[in-house]
């Protein structure tokens, strides 16, 4: 666990000499007289990238899928589970109040990170779809009639669609979608002309898109949504890991994200939501902890946040995405996305350099950490295939968004996201695999 | 690491045998691997329970399009009792590679487009991942 910024530093100092697979790579982009981008957190805080695969350095550029969890987010959820777990919100007896206090600091915590008003407003759920289907169902369900329009974007994760789609047949409503331009970006005059024409009773977006790694114009999008009476909930499954969030600065109503992209574990997640409009919503799933008194003929619900968390929750999981919480905290999440950003400038620069590349989206200064990108005629699936052999994991596919790959008109693409512990010397890598599959497919 | 991505293999990608569509086929089958996309679609014309004639259309990873266009030379001349009879084993066998368990199903399903032409959708296993579903 890294305590001030000159830990980081020290610790960046010594993981290269450290570790076999930093100094081996350091020395190869050194060759290169290439410029170095160090990682922005200790390698050495990620066990896991001391692995090798298939005889190879590990270099793992998938985590806008699920990212690589630091020996502080490990150790924190080990030691809690050996020291003080019990069920919450249960027992008059001393372990269970401090798991629950553990478990509601680790929620005042999270809320904190993305400056919430109170940790009433942050529920915890298992991850950014359970967060958006919460709305869809609860929110829903008392707010849209028949007729009524709900606006999303082509670039959403279906996980920013199907929900939607589902809450709209059950009620009647009707979805309609904000076009994405050649560039990858949201088609600002089309979505005003939508929210004019439909007046949606909400606008879902995301922060990030995960395909593209375009970065929304969201304080426009909320203000314009606003303004015709549509409420906002962004999905920020790839923003909360990667830039810094305040939601009451962004001024949307509902903030959906996942603990397993932002070095948490998976299986826990959180809504943030502003209290007015939780409390007027009807309770999510039915079951314990989340009912004031029950009945044979019926029950009362309990206080925010507790009425939309039925069931014992992911206990343990909450207390790692503290811990994460800590850790990013640390960082800072200015520099996060600094980091992401030089490094995303770094590899379109490399990338390109490569006849036959198709890269997709915006320019390095509109987008987060994620290139998508295509090589000739080879099939995403062969290149992720061909790239693991050399160690380097990317995602291949489409992404879980394929209304934006049927936009973009391509079936599927290979995808390299970068994090806190990327290194320009992975992107070498990643650029001397692609090289060599060329190589082999006699591109 | 036994190499998927051998020069045979590759060719039959690049140049594929069989490649095509049949007028008024006896038998058509087509399906997609959900995971990736991958498309086969298969023609047949049978006469005298052997299979006269077979071409086959699709896009995917070479993977999928190079076993298809295996899969449709090693058919050519087949009784409809030996398509029914073949198995995911044979068209590893066929490849001639270790194919790893993210793989299995671009490999596969030719096969599985060819048994839905002849017989309606198998009902067997499709890779060594079913068989870790398998509760018996």
């Amino acid at each position: 666990m890294l305590d001030a910024t000159e830990a980081t530093h020290a610790a960046q100092v010594t993981d290269t000499s450290d570790t076999a697979a930093t100094t081996a790579r350091s020395d190869r982009a050194d060759d290169a007289s290439a410029p170095t981008i160090a990682s922005l957190a200790p390698r050495a805080d990620f066990p896991i990238l001391a692995r090798e695969i298939n005889g190879k350095p590990l270099a793992f550029l998938d985590s806008a899928a699920s990212a690589q969890k630091p020996a502080a987010v490990l150790d924190a959820m080990n030691h809690f589970a050996r020291t003080s777990y019990a069920n919450i919100h249960r027992g008059a007896y001393t372990l269970s109040e401090e798991a629950t206090r553990a478990y509601e600091r680790a929620r005042k915590n999270v809320a904190k990170f993305i400056n919430a008003r109170s940790a009433r407003e942050l529920i915890f759920t298992r991850n950014t779809t359970e967060s958006i289907n919460l709305v869809a169902r609860t929110w829903a369900e008392a707010n849209l009639r028949p007729g009524d329009a709900l606006l999303l974007t082509e670039m959403e994760h279906h996980s920013n669609i199907v929900p939607w789609q589902l809450a709209a047949q059950r009620v009647g409503a009707e979805v309609f979608y904000t076009p994405v331009t050649d560039e990858g970006e949201l088609d600002l005059a089309a979505y005003e002309a939508l929210l004019e024409r439909h007046t949606p009773k909400l606008v879902a977006v995301t922060q990030m898109s995960n395909v593209l790694g375009t970065l929304t114009p969201l304080p426009e999008l909320i203000a314009k949504a606003h303004a015709v009476g549509a409420l906002v909930l962004v999905d920020g499954a790839q923003g909360a890991p990667h830039l810094p969030v305040d939601v009451r600065a962004l001024d949307c109503d509902f903030y959906a994200f996942s603990g397993h992209k932002m070095l948490g574990p998976s299986g826990i997640g959180a809504l943030w939501g502003r209290a007015e409009l939780l409390e007027a919503m009807p309770p999510f799933m039915g079951g314990g902890d989340m009912i004031r008194e029950v009945t044979l003929a019926g029950a009362t619900w309990n206080d925010l946040p507790w009425k939309f968390e039925a069931g014992t929750p992911a206990i343990v999981e909450a207390v790692g995405l503290g811990a994460a919480v800590d850790y990013l905290r640390q960082l800072g999440m200015e520099r996060v996305h600094a980091h992401e950003q030089a490094l995303t400038t770094y590899a379109l620069e490399r990338l390109r350099a490569i006849p036959g590349l198709t890269i997709y989206g915006p320019p390095a200064e509109r987008r987060g950490g994620v290139i998508s990108f295509t090589l000739g005629d080879i099939h995403a699936h062969d290149l992720a295939t061909l790239l693991d052999r050399e160690g380097v994991a990317v995602r291949a596919g489409h992404h879980c968004a394929q209304p934006l790959m049927e936009r973009l008109q391509v079936a599927a693409t290979a995808r390299a996201s970068f994090y806190v512990y990327t290194t320009s010397a992975e992107v070498d890598t990643l650029a001397e695999a692609l090289e060599r599959a060329r190589a082999i497919f006699a591109l | 690491m036994d190499d998927i991505y051998r020069q045979y293999i590759l060719d039959h990608f690049r140049e594929p045998h069989n490649h095509g569509t049949l007028e008024h086929p006896t038998l058509h089958a087509s399906d997609t691997n959900p995971l990736c996309g991958d498309r086969i679609e298969l023609d047949l014309n049978v006469s005298d329970d052997r299979v006269s004639e077979v071409r086959f259309s699709g896009r995917g990873c070479a993977i999928s399009q190079a076993t298809a266009s295996m899969l449709t030379e090693r058919i050519e001349g087949a009784t409809l009792e030996e398509l029914r009879a073949l198995t995911p084993a044979d068209i590893f066998e066929m490849l001639g590679v270790e194919v790893g368990p993210a793989r299995q199903r671009c490999a596969l399903l030719s096969l599985r487009v060819l048994h839905q032409g002849i017989q309606g959708p198998y009902t067997g296993r499709w890779s060594d991942d079913d068989e870790d579903d398998a509760i018996e």
